[in-house]
């Protein structure tokens, strides 16, 4: 998962806790014992993380497939 | 499994067993795929399938005897298939080139004596493996016996180009030769590696070797070895008779002795499959409508194109397939229970990279309707549900497949859903009503009439057992889990002083009679039967029903016996689906088929709603819903029995959603507990006031995504209490999200006056680390 992960979109949102619109940014996840860094929209403040809806059921539903397969 | 057990699976299934043409043929030609493309003209593609086996396919193809005819399966419907007629019409069209490429030369040497059909076969079979043969033929031309056979079938030019393809072998041609005298076995013998004597028309009545009483010479029927050491033989007329196929195979067999016994290996080993043999191969014939061979307008020159790809048509393209027939699992994953035995085993073995079978062991109904059809029993619910129960022993479960299911059952067992009570105002049961969750999630009323009606009609109390029966657990493999569930029913039936459990549902019903022998469990259908409960009402004219049998009654037709009775009793005329009883389809619920594979559990309940117009009738809540899932107007035996008061048409009654049927259960028992036992429910939770306002298409959406409004609801409470949420400038709109277990649910929403407008949910696995988690 790379930077496509972020959309103009998303970035339209804002942190309601920092009041800051939130940045693409460097995450870590983890998914059956898998850990790795991508690119998430993320609130430069506080750190929350946005998943959109379009990147849950797309790439990341593909990426969960093939960890809970290998 | 290991590999053993493996190879003694595979063995089980017989797809792959020779059809009974294959089996019948002494050299074991592909009949069926030959006929196969005769069938779509492939005339080119049918050569090839004969040149793969048959030596000569120009000769043998037109003058094979064809005893593969007398075992066709054809017969129990019409004439065999014209198979020989078949080889010939295919030969007369133009050959594709074949190239033979012998292997490296042995240097060694083999005399072929005589040159019948044993003796070019055998000549044909050796100079292909590397061996020099000389052939010696007494008469004047090649193919001899060949010659005389009266018969225009084979033409002078057909046999010259036919033998021709020796010459591209190293093969020696001697003709009128004098093979009679007894010195010219002796130099044979002494001057090549090898002898093989085609016996159709040598008789060499001047040769030293052992004869038997009526003077032919001695030949093993299976090796084709003589008495003499290193000489064959094959083609005696007492043996092979006047079958040309026949002559031709034991010049096979005895070339493969001549093989191995100048490699000094084995003679006998796996050749337990030389010549016809039974096979194991099932072929229904039902349903095959019975059709004459097709005639050819002129006997004498045989098929045209048309008559020989019409007389091909008719073959059977014999396989069994019984199991996938009539399953769209096994179905869906494009092949057969062998394959899956391997596909499978491999998944289990597999140390790196992808286990690609994970959705083919967890998408399985473990119905068992494949081990009911299968001529061999052959259980593929077994080898699904032992898959799944070394993945969970490994820890290598995809969570998708079966978490949401688990999680549903986990809250039936919770204080939300459990109840165990003896009836109001008593201290002893001689009966405990089981409904199960599925019900009580589908129709709680029912539940609430239902019990009522058993604590009148029943003597000695009737208590009241709300919980689940640990299925899903059973079902997901998780054994230690359903063992804690079971070992609770255990204890519940125990403090209610061991009475009788009433099970509503099949599943339950299973469930306690195979993993709690001690319970003595009655189907509430057989009691009710028994207890001539309700009383008949005999409606006037009541429409004839399809009954569908839970998958999980297969073993008990006393259940289903009893609700024929029933519906009898009550006037209802009853159909029979084609596939019922001992042979019933899985609604596509089962062994958590609709958790792991949604798509394929539709198909199948879509594709049992379709085995009849008429409106169903079962006697399994989920099966009800699942068929009404896919709009078919489906009935619950209770709706007939206790009909509910409002007068809703029960057939067309929708499936309740995920939220709904848990909703379902806890305000059944929140209610039951209050009215019956005067218990007041604790106080709700702050999260469970948030009020949800929902728009129908988008809880449709919600429910196929399997988020409940549960989890909604604790998403927002947490996200209002936190404030860790996104806002959209523009919009108004708030992203919040929250991991109430091992999926993270975000919801987008916008808080108004009356409540909490939801305008989409969603939910992924995967974790995200120093992100907002609860």
């Amino acid at each position: 998962m790379k930077a496509e992960n972020v959309s103009p979109e998303d970035l339209q949102w804002v942190c309601r806790k920092c009041n800051r619109p939130l940045e693409a940014g460097t995450v870590s996840v983890e998914y059956m014992g898998n850990q790795f860094t991508t690119e998430l929209p993320t609130c430069p403040g506080c750190g929350f993380v946005l998943i959109s809806e379009s990147l849950a059921l797309g790439k990341m539903a593909e990426v969960e497939q093939i960890l809970e397969d290998k | 499994m290991d590999q053993q057990q493996l190879r003694a699976l595979e063995q089980r299934c017989i797809q792959e067993e020779a059809p009974e043409c294959t089996a019948a043929c002494p050299i074991h030609v592909d009949a069926r795929a030959f006929v196969g493309h005769v069938a779509r003209g492939e005339w080119s593609e049918a050569w090839k399938v004969l040149h793969k086996t048959m030596p000569f396919p120009g000769i043998l193809g037109r003058i094979c005897d064809a005893p593969c005819r007398q075992r066709c399966k054809r017969i129990e419907a019409g004439d065999p298939i014209q198979i020989g007629e078949l080889e010939r019409a295919c030969v007369a069209t133009p050959p594709p080139r074949f190239h033979v490429q012998p292997l490296s030369s042995k240097a060694k040497t083999i005399a072929v004596v005589g040159s019948g059909l044993s003796g070019l076969t055998a000549a044909w079979d050796l100079a292909r493996k590397g061996y020099s043969i000389r052939i010696f033929e007494p008469g004047t031309k090649l193919g001899g016996p060949l010659r005389s056979i009266r018969d225009r079938r084979l033409p002078e030019a057909a046999l010259e180009e036919e033998l021709e393809r020796l010459s591209t072998l190293d093969v020696t041609v001697h003709l009128s030769v004098d093979v009679e005298p007894a010195d010219f076995l002796e130099q044979c013998i002494s001057e090549n590696n090898a002898v093989f004597l085609s016996l159709e028309n040598a008789s060499g009545r001047n040769w030293d070797i052992a004869r038997d009483d009526a003077g032919w010479i001695i030949v093993d029927p299976m090796l084709h070895s003589t008495r003499r050491a290193g000489v064959y033989g094959g083609g005696r007329p007492s043996m092979a008779g006047l079958s040309p196929v026949w002559q031709a195979a034991e010049g096979r067999w005895a070339a493969t002795s001549i093989d191995r016994f100048l490699q000094k290996v084995s003679l006998t080993a796996g050749r337990e499959k030389d010549g016809p043999y039974k096979t194991r191969l099932y072929t229904s014939l039902e349903g095959v409508a019975a059709l004459p061979r097709v005639a050819a307008a002129d006997p004498e020159s045989g098929y045209s194109i048309d008559e020989a790809i019409s007389e091909a048509s008719r073959c059977l393209q014999c396989e069994c397939l019984e199991c996938v027939k009539v399953c769209a699992y096994l179905e869906r994953f494009g092949a057969y229970p062998r394959k899956y035995a391997r596909e499978i085993y491999n998944n289990e073995s597999i140390v790196m990279g992808m286990r690609q079978a994970n959705k083919l062991v967890n998408s399985c109904s473990l119905c068992g309707l494949c081990e009911r059809v299968c001529p061999e029993d052959f259980a593929v619910q077994d080898l699904c549900l032992q898959a799944r129960r070394s993945m969970v022993r490994r820890g290598k479960v995809p969570p998708s497949a079966h978490e949401f299911a688990l999680q549903d059952m986990r809250f039936s067992l919770s204080e939300r859903f459990r109840l165990v009570r003896h009836a109001p105002g008593r201290t002893q049961s001689a009966h405990a009503f089981f409904p199960g969750c599925q019900l009580c999630a589908s129709s709680p009323g029912q539940v609430k009439r239902l019990y009522r009606h058993l604590m009148e009609g029943l003597s000695g109390g009737t208590g009241l057992m709300l919980g689940c029966c640990g299925a899903p657990a059973f079902w997901a493999g998780q054994e230690d889990e359903f063992h804690r569930v079971a070992e609770e029913i255990r204890q519940d039936w125990e403090a209610l002083g061991r009475p009788r459990l009433i099970a509503a549902c099949s599943t339950c019903f299973r469930m306690f009679a195979e993993h709690l022998p001690e319970v003595p469990t009655i189907s509430l259908w057989q009691l009710l039967e028994e207890n001539g409960l309700p009383p008949s009402f005999a409606s006037a004219s009541h429409r004839p029903l399809a009954v569908h049998d839970p998958c999980t009654t297969r073993p008990y037709p006393a259940v289903q016996d009893a609700v024929r009775r029933l519906l009898q009793r009550q006037g209802i005329p009853v159909e029979e689906l084609s596939l019922s009883r001992d042979k019933t389809e899985c609604c596509g619920f089962g062994g958590l088929m609709q958790n792991a594979n949604p798509d394929l559990s539709r198909e199948v309940a879509a594709r049992r709603a379709r085995t009849s117009p008429l409106d169903f009738l079962t006697y399994c809540a989920m099966c009800r819903d699942s068929l009404a899932s896919v709009g078919k107007r489906a009935l619950h035996l209770l709706d007939l029995l206790f009909p509910a008061p409002d007068g809703v048409e029960p057939a067309t009654r929708p499936r309740p959603g995920w939220s709904e049927r848990q909703e379902n259960r806890a305000r059944l028992k929140d209610s039951l507990a209050m009215e019956l036992w005067g218990e007041r429910q604790p106080a709700m939770q702050a999260y469970e006031r948030i009020r949800l306002i929902i728009a129908p298409e988008v809880a449709r959406l919600i429910d196929r995504r399997r988020i409940l409004d549960e989890d909604i609801r604790r998403v927002i409470f947490a996200a209002e209490e936190s404030g860790k949420v996104a806002v959209h400038p523009r919009t108004g709109r708030i992203k919040a999200c929250h991991r109430p277990y091992r999926a993270t649910i975000w919801v987008e929403y916008s808080p108004t006056p009356e409540g909490y407008v939801v305008h989409t949910a969603y939910s992924h696995r995967m974790e995200v680390m120093g992100g907002p988690r609860r």
